[in-house]
This record gives structure tokens, C-alpha cells and sequence, in this order.
């Protein structure tokens, strides 16, 4: 009975929705009447709605960094954060790879850019008014992008890609600090709508920076610095009710969001409510129980409720398994003997039996063997495999060929590093043992904590030479879905730094780092993603990282959810502007 | 009242002058306190059956390697064939059973759990015995001198204890673990691990051991034997090592012998955080950490590794008890 209702629904909102190109699809789905199927939301919206009321409720296992669009930094929180907050740009709540294209939000339209990229301007909409009915300007939107890239002693956890670009940002000391009032001079505001960024250098990914929730508008009067997660100002569809620390979060309807301002929200749900600190086998139950809407994190289910799903076929159907926007590799670190050389790098590209290293992370579930640094849903992947092995169970007679043009024929002794509380990893690294063990190379692992695995461990160059940790695991996923924003932070030698190092192959390639340096610059996105295409084939001729599998989640969709879309923007997390529910 | 010299039968035992009396040509012996200890542990059967299974256990340990391979069993071979790839977990009933897995075979890497069992087997026994031992030996040396000679001495040791008891025991682990790992005392890989463990575990539960044995020094030292050793002029380490340890080797034992599960079930704990024992080495710890995914979906696997902690858990204990009572008389 509550299908039926949903198909009506849906039929009735098809075509009021936006979400221009997935009612088509989502329509052929209800001509049979049947219900969704596994990966449904990643190819169409599920259960199209537009149907008010209810309580969408999220839970965590864990708790956010923070609530505060300029104090965070993780994939699902610059999702859940539009709702209160509104960036310049966006991604289109939309399924799959559809969701990396970019829209206005606050602003009226993509950057205008002048100057060869160096110079980009934004026209904020008129009329956007924050929860306590003030008009948001362009001024609130500079000191937003202020306080979170220039206070780093006040506001740390986010990114701080705009001081590394802004022309002048490594002098500017935040807003904290500066008394003069007038802020970062590259940052423009002739009028209460018009912003202005000027840059160091051209950067043509610009609109992709411009989505994080760094640029959604804070008042300066409103501003309580880093309790400002206590107490923030939306601008959003929904605003704070309450805020109980580490516990419970609950937002309401905003009564001063306009629709007329803004195209993308839709304001569906009555009441938002987050659960925090809840087990994750909780929140599994919950979702199927359907107590829980969303599980915020959006990192999947855990092992027994995958294998408890997979094996039934009803349920089965209720799953989405999507590329996480990720990929699982092994560094192997060029300033450790004797992968210094490159033949004893190709030894392990050869040796490693993928199909072992998959299994043991949970299956093709859990990710598709990789033979590439970029993963499919980044914008530049080109397939190839320059270390092809029969079936991708490793070749041990080719590897055996490299160890001896290294010099090393009866194999060596080294340490692989992994994160002592990311099971995964710590599997993966016991398949990769067992693999370079049948080759000769006696590999030892070494676990450390993820929240210091890069300020202390394996992002310490001296640390993991010291140590002769020649192999390292590591998972990467982009900032935002461009081959720059993924490739530059783990593949440039420039970005090689003594503590929170990501490029830890400590691979520093004069080709490699001239190819990103130019692309970054090249107006032509068909050549940008050419050069990605090419660092990827350099990397991988160099063979500093072993892909092991492009990560993928499998998440449960609650089916009282309504409007659900796995977005390939946001790791395959689902779209959480326009979720409700069919629960009153 | 029981003496020290005891003779079996009921009646015998309830009038011994007249047995002396009636019997002269019986030899009776006096027997020493081992050997009364030694009977009444004999008629204690469930500590007799806590003493069987932890002398097998101990067998089982020490020829681990050789019966793996009397069994043709490898605790780090994958089995991956054996594995349903998109559940990861085995195929077939009861954890994938079979002829040539007993009992089973892992999730995800399909090796065998009998094999890992048995690996686990040893190092979680060298583990927990050198452990037991090294806070042994230091909480009753420092246990003793504290008792004797009280004052000042005893001031600062019990603090010293009271130091210990109130570390940060696990974060100290990580630490040390995290930077030993390299290597350290000419020493690398499973050897090394294992000897990091040993230390942590032991060096840091001494002051339950010391705190027993001070306590019992406390009352000894007023007893006659030891004013009398003292007025023959026995000087300080004769008494306390000759006099007073020969009088406290009944709770030493005993409280051994419950410690040693006390550290098993340590050693889990830390393998669980990473610091311990290494993958591929098994453990048991390390199984039963591994077998917390997936008890719901698997339970054998959660099973095995948790009956062999449960079992040599409860020999211990059960050994532990029945030496109590058998060398304690007043604790009936």
C-alpha cells in the first residue's frame, strides 16, 4: 500500500522536481510495478517525493569534527552542512556520476573568470536571508572563507586551499587577529553582491574550491569563533533547534528560506535529527528497522550486515553499492633501500595477488581491483594496467625476473605500515605479506593509529626512513572529483612536507610535477584531463603505488527514504538536500 | 586441628595416641608439608582435572610446531578458494568444517583454524608465563623488603606501587610498542613482540604480587622463627630468602596460577589495539578480535579461539583454587 503511494507521488512530483534526468529513469522502474533494486540510486532518484512532513533521522557512529562549515573537512559533513549553510557552488543533487556537475547555490552562476584564471568573480543571489531574517552578503561570504583558511590557531580541521591560492594568503592572519576590519585584500566586495578572488596563479579548478562549505556565509557579529558550532547562523532550509555536544543534533524548518532563492533545496522533511556516538551494528539494525533514515557517515555497513544483506534477496535490493571516490594502494617509499630502485618497485607490482588482497578487504563489495591511480568516478581516469597478471593473482616468475635486474634475487626483508584500528587495512597488508612472502621478500607490518598515521608515522618522511618502512598503506580520495584535486596532494615532489605528508612514496618526478603544475593553468579542460591521464601512466611506469582496489561502500537506502541519490561527489553518500521520508 | 603428621581413615585421624598405642609395629612417617599438600590436592578431583588440562595445554604449546606439521596443517596458508568472495565468508556449514579443516577455516583469508590454534597456542602461553614470572619475581623481592623492614623502606615502596597501580597502563603500551617496533635489544619481529608483551604485561602488574606478599611479610616478621633467626645473628637477605619466602610459596603459587589467565586475556586486549603480536602470527587474542566482526554471520570462528582462551582460563583458576585449599588449610 505505502509503494503505491510513493509511485503516485512520484508521478504527481516528476514534474515539478528539478532533478532534471532521473524522473525518466525512475519512471521506467514503476511501470512494473516493482519495487527499487540494489544500486537503484545510483543510476535515478529513489522513491521521487515531494510530499512534506516527518523526521529524517541521521546517526554516527563516531562524532563530526565539527558542525561548523569553516571547521571541517570530512565528505559528509560538506554534504549535510547545506542544509544550514549555503556555499557559493554546489554539486547537483543528482545520482552517480551525474552528481559531479557543478551548480550555483548561493551564487547566481559558475565564476566568471578573467585575467588567464587568475582573476574569479561571483554575483550572490538577491534576497537570501539568514534564520534571523538579515540579508547575506558578499561581505559575510569574505569573512567566511577568512576565518576558516587564516585562523588556523581558532579553526584548524578544515582545508586551507585558499591561503595556499589567494594572492597575499600566507601573510594575512585571519579576522581574529587582523583589528583593522578590512580583511584579505585579493578578496574583493564592490558591492553587497558582487565578491571578487584574486590568485597567486591561474587555477582553473577554481569553481570546485568554491563548493566547500568554507564559502557559505557567516556573520561577523554572529561569530563566536570556535563555539561558533553551538550557535550557527543558517542560511540554509533548515536552522538549529538544539545542539547537545557529542549527542544530539536537531534542525528545523527555516521560516526565512525563500524558495524563490534557491533552486536546489526543496525543504520536504519537517525535522532533521542527528544521533551521534551510536554503534555502528545499532545504526545497521535501525536503517532496516527503519528507526534510522540515513547513517550520516555514509561509510557503508558494517561486515556481518553485509553479509546478512547480501545473502537475502529482498533486502539485497535495498542496498547501493557505489564507488567511494577512493582508491586502496600500497606506497612503496623511494627513500627506503631497495625501492630506491625501480626494478624492485615492479617486483611488487607483479608479486601482489590482487584477487587475495580484495577478498581479504571484504569482496568485490567492498572495491574493484585497480590497475590506476585515478578511480573511475574522477573526472580524467583512463583505463589501462601496465603490470597485467593472469586473472590479477600476481605473477610471481615476471616479479622474480625485476628482483633480479634489482640485484636482488633471493628477495629482502622490509616493513609495511597500516592503520592498527582500520581492519580493512590491516587485512589488505596481511594478503600483500602473504604474496611478497612466495617471491622472497619478508615483508613485517607495523600498525599505527589512523589519527597520527600521517602527523607522526607514515606521513613523516624521516620517520618511515628511519624506520625502513618501504611499503605503505594508504587509501586517497580527492577534495574535489578533478584529476588535479586528486593526483597534486599525493603524487606532486612539491607537496612532499616533514610532518602530514600524503605523497608518501616521497615521490618527487620532474615530469610529473611539470605535467600537474601546467594542467592546473591549461584553460582546456580536455587538455587538463589529458595530462591527468598521462601523470597516471608516468606514475604508474614508475611504479611508486600499487592500486589495489577503487574503494566502494555498500550502503543500506532506508526505503521510507524518499528522494535518494548516491552522488558520486560525495564518496557515494546520499544526497542529503532533498531527503525525506515517508514516515509521519 | 590438623597436624603435620596425618595418617589416612577417619578413626585413625580422630584418636592418634591411641593408633600409637595399639599399632607399634606400623611405621609412621612424618611427612613433610609438600607431601601433605600433595594429598590433600589428590583428593581435590576437580583441581586434579584443572592440573590435567593445564599440563596438556602446556604439552600442546610446547610441541605446537612439530604437530602442525605431523598434521600437515599451516596456520598462514590461504585458502581463498574456500571463501564465498562477496560475503567473504566460508563456504559450507559450521565455518567451512571439513576433513582437511577440522575446525573450519577463517573469513576473508580461508586459513585454518586448528593450525592458528595451535600457533596461538604457544605464544599466548610464553606470553602470559614469562609475564606471571616477571611480576612475580619483582613484586615479591620488593613485597618482602617492604614487609621486613617497614619504615621509611616500606613508605617508599608501597608508593612506588601505588605509582605503578595508577599508570596509564595501555597508552604506556602503545608507546612502548609503537617505538620498540623497529627493533631493539639486538632483537626484531615475533621474538621481539613477544618479549615487548612479557615486559609491559609483567612490569606493570607487580604491585598486586608485592602487595600480597608485604602483606604476609607484615605478619611473619612478629613471629618466633624470625626473632630467632634475627638473635642468631642471620643478617637481612638471609631471613628474608630463607626464613620468610620458604613460608609464602603457598600464595605465590596460588596467586600465579590466577594471574596467568588474567594475562591471556591481557594479551588479547592489546593485540586488539594493534600492539601486540603482529599479523599473520596468530594468537589467540588475535582471533578472537578478528572473530568480533563477525559472530553474528560466523559464530565458529568467534567459538574455537574463545573456548581454548575459556577453557585454559578455567584450568588455571580451578588449579589455582584446588593448590589454595591444599596449601592453606585455613582457607577451608
Amino acid at each position: 500500500m505505502r509503494r503505491s503511494a510513493i509511485a503516485v507521488a512520484a508521478a504527481l512530483s516528476s514534474a515539478s522536481l528539478l532533478l532534471a534526468g532521473c524522473s525518466k529513469a525512475d519512471d521506467n522502474g514503476d511501470d512494473g510495478g516493482s519495487k527499487a533494486t540494489a544500486d537503484a540510486a545510483t543510476k535515478s532518484v529513489v522513491n521521487a517525493s515531494a510530499e512534506k512532513g516527518g523526521t529524517v533521522t541521521y546517526a554516527m557512529s563516531d562524532v563530526p569534527d565539527s558542525f561548523d562549515p569553516g571547521n571541517t573537512y570530512y565528505a559528509y559533513m560538506y554534504n549535510f552542512s547545506r542544509l544550514y549553510a549555503r556555499p557559493l557552488l554546489t554539486f547537483k543533487p543528482a545520482p552517480g556520476e551525474k552528481g559531479n556537475e557543478i551548480v550555483p547555490d548561493l551564487a547566481q552562476g559558475k565564476g566568471q573568470s578573467s585575467d588567464g584564471g587568475k582573476t574569479w568573480t561571483y554575483k550572490l543571489r538577491q534576497g537570501v536571508k539568514y534564520e534571523d531574517g538579515t540579508e547575506v552578503t558578499s561581505a559575510d561570504v569574505k569573512y567566511a572563507v577568512e576565518r576558516s583558511n587564516f585562523a588556523r590557531d581558532v579553526l584548524s580541521l578544515g582545508p586551507n586551499y585558499f591561503a595556499q591560492f589567494l594572492d597575499g594568503g600566507d601573510k594575512y592572519k585571519g579576522p581574529y587577529k587582523d583589528k583593522s576590519g578590512k580583511g584579505l585584500a585579493s578578496i574583493e566586495t564592490p558591492d553587497k553582491y558582487t565578491i571578487t578572488f584574486k590568485l597567486k596563479q591561474p587555477f582553473t579548478d577554481f569553481d570546485y574550491l568554491v563548493t566547500a562549505p568554507q564559502t557559505a556565509p557567516v556573520p561577523k557579529a554572529k561569530d563566536t569563533g570556535v563555539d561558533y558550532t553551538k550557535k550557527i547562523v543558517s542560511s540554509g532550509s533548515y536552522k538549529f533547534q538544539s545542539y547537545e555536544e557529542g549527542k544530539s543534533v536537531t534542525l528545523v524548518r527555516n521560516p526565512e528560506w525563500n524558495a524563490k532563492t534557491d533552486p536546489l533545496r526543496k525543504q520536504y522533511p519537517d525535522k532533521i535529527v542527528v544521533n551521534l556516538k551510536v554503534n555502528q551494528a545499532t545504526i545497521d539494525k535501525d536503517l532496516m528497522a527503519g528507526t534510522t533514515t540515513v547513517d550520516l557517515a555514509g561509510r557503508g555497513v558494517d561486515t556481518q550486515t553485509q553479509a546478512q544483506l547480501l545473502n537475502n534477496k529482498d533486502q539485497k535490493a535495498n542496498t547501493d553499492n557505489t564507488y567511494g571516490g577512493r582508491l586502496v594502494y600500497a606506497a612503496l617509499n623511494t627513500t627506503v633501500k631497495p625501492f630506491d630502485n625501480v626494478e624492485c618497485r615492479k617486483a611488487v607490482q607483479y608479486a601482489i595477488d590482487k584477487v587475495a588482497v580484495q577478498t581479504a578487504q571484504g569482496g568485490p563489495v567492498r572495491g574493484d581491483i585497480a590497475s590506476t591511480v585515478l578511480p573511475p568516478d574522477v573526472i580524467g581516469y583512463q583505463k589501462f594496467d601496465a603490470y597485467p597478471t593472469q586473472g590479477n593473482k600476481g605473477d610471481a616468475a615476471k616479479a622474480k625476473e625485476h628482483l633480479t635486474a634489482c640485484k636482488q634475487p633471493n628477495g629482502f626483508k622490509t616493513y609495511i605500515s597500516a592503520r592498527s584500528d582500520r581492519q580493512q587495512e590491516v587485512d589488505a597488508a596481511t594478503a600483500i605479506i602473504d604474496s611478497l612472502k612466495k617471491i622472497g621478500i619478508n615483508a613485517e607490518m607495523k600498525q599505527y593509529p589512523s589519527g597520527k598515521y600521517f602527523t607522526d608515522y607514515a606521513g613523516v618522511p624521516a620517520f618511515a626512513k628511519k624506520q625502513g618502512i618501504g611499503i605503505m598503506m594508504m587509501q586517497w580520495g580527492a577534495d574535489w572529483p578533478t584529476g588535479y584535486g586528486y593526483l597534486n596532494q599525493i603524487l606532486n615532489g612539491k607537496a612532499i612536507s616533514a610532518s602530514g605528508n600524503t605523497n608518501l612514496s616521497s615521490f618527487d618526478n620532474a615530469e610529473v610535477n611539470k605535467l600537474l603544475d601546467e594542467a592546473i593553468q591549461n584553460p582546456d579542460e580536455s587538455a587538463r584531463n589529458a595530462a591527468y591521464a598521462e601523470v597516471d601512466k608516468k606514475t604508474m611506469d614508475e611504479a611508486v603505488i600499487v592500486p589495489l582496489t577503487y574503494f566502494k561502500v555498500l550502503l543500506y537506502r532506508s526505503p521510507n527514504a524518499t528522494n535518494v541519490v548516491s552522488s558520486a561527489a560525495w564518496s557515494g553518500q546520499y544526497d542529503a538536500l532533498n531527503l525525506g521520508t515517508t514516515k509521519k | 586441628m590438623t597436624a603435620p603428621i596425618e595418617t589416612t581413615g577417619s578413626q585413625a585421624e580422630a584418636q592418634p595416641e591411641a593408633v600409637l598405642a595399639g599399632v607399634k609395629s606400623q611405621n609412621i612417617e612424618g611427612r613433610s608439608l609438600g607431601q601433605i599438600a600433595w594429598t590433600r590436592f589428590k583428593r581435590d578431583k576437580v583441581a586434579v582435572a584443572g592440573g590435567v588440562v593445564v599440563v596438556l595445554l602446556i604439552l600442546t604449546a610446547a610441541l605446537s610446531r612439530p604437530l602442525q606439521s605431523l598434521l600437515g596443517l599451516d596456520p598462514n596458508a590461504f585458502h581463498q578458494d574456500l571463501i564465498d568472495p562477496n560475503t567473504t565468508l566460508p563456504k559450507g556449514d559450521f565455518g567451512g568444517m571439513s576433513w582437511d579443516h577440522p575446525l573450519g577455516v577463517e573469513p576473508k583469508f580461508g586459513r585454518d583454524i586448528l593450525a592458528r590454534i595451535l600457533e596461538g597456542s604457544w605464544v599466548s602461553l610464553v606470553v602470559a608465563f614469562g609475564a606471571t614470572v616477571l611480576s612475580n619475581v619483582i613484586g615479591t623481592v620488593l613485597g618482602l623488603i617492604a614487609g621486613y623492614y617497614g619504615g621509611r623502606v616500606d613508605a617508599v615502596i608501597s608508593r612506588l606501587m601505588d605509582t605503578f597501580l595508577a599508570f596509564p597502563l595501555l597508552l604506556f603500551a602503545i608507546a612502548i610498542s609503537a617505538t620498540l617496533q623497529g627493533g631493539a635489544f639486538g632483537l626484531e619481529g615475533l621474538p621481539l613482540h613477544i618479549l615487548v608483551l612479557i615486559f609491559v604485561i609483567g612490569f606493570f602488574n607487580w604491585p598486586y604480587m608485592g602487595r600480597i606478599v608485604r602483606g604476609q611479610t607484615l605478619a611473619l616478621r612478629e613471629r618466633e622463627f624470625v626473632d630467632a633467626s634475627r638473635g642468631m645473628g642471620a643478617s637481612g637477605p638471609y631471613i628474608l630468602f630463607k626464613e620468610l619466602l620458604p613460608n609464602l610459596v603457598a600464595p605465590i603459587i596460588v596467586y600465579s596460577t590466577l594471574l596467568i589467565p588474567t594475562n591471556i586475556l591481557f594479551e588479547a586486549s592489546l593485540s586488539f589495539l594493534g600492539v601486540g603480536i603482529q599479523p599473520p602470527q596468530a594468537s589467540w587474542g588475535g582471533m578472537l578480535n578478528q572473530a568480533v566482526d563477525f559472530f553474528e554471520v560466523d559464530p565458529q570462528y568467534m567459538l574455537v579461539p574463545g573456548l581454548a582462551i575459556f577453557i585454559t582460563v578455567l584450568a588455571f583458576n580451578l588449579l589455582g583454587d584446588g593448590l589454595r585449599d591444599a596449601l592453606d588449610p585455613r582457607s577451608r
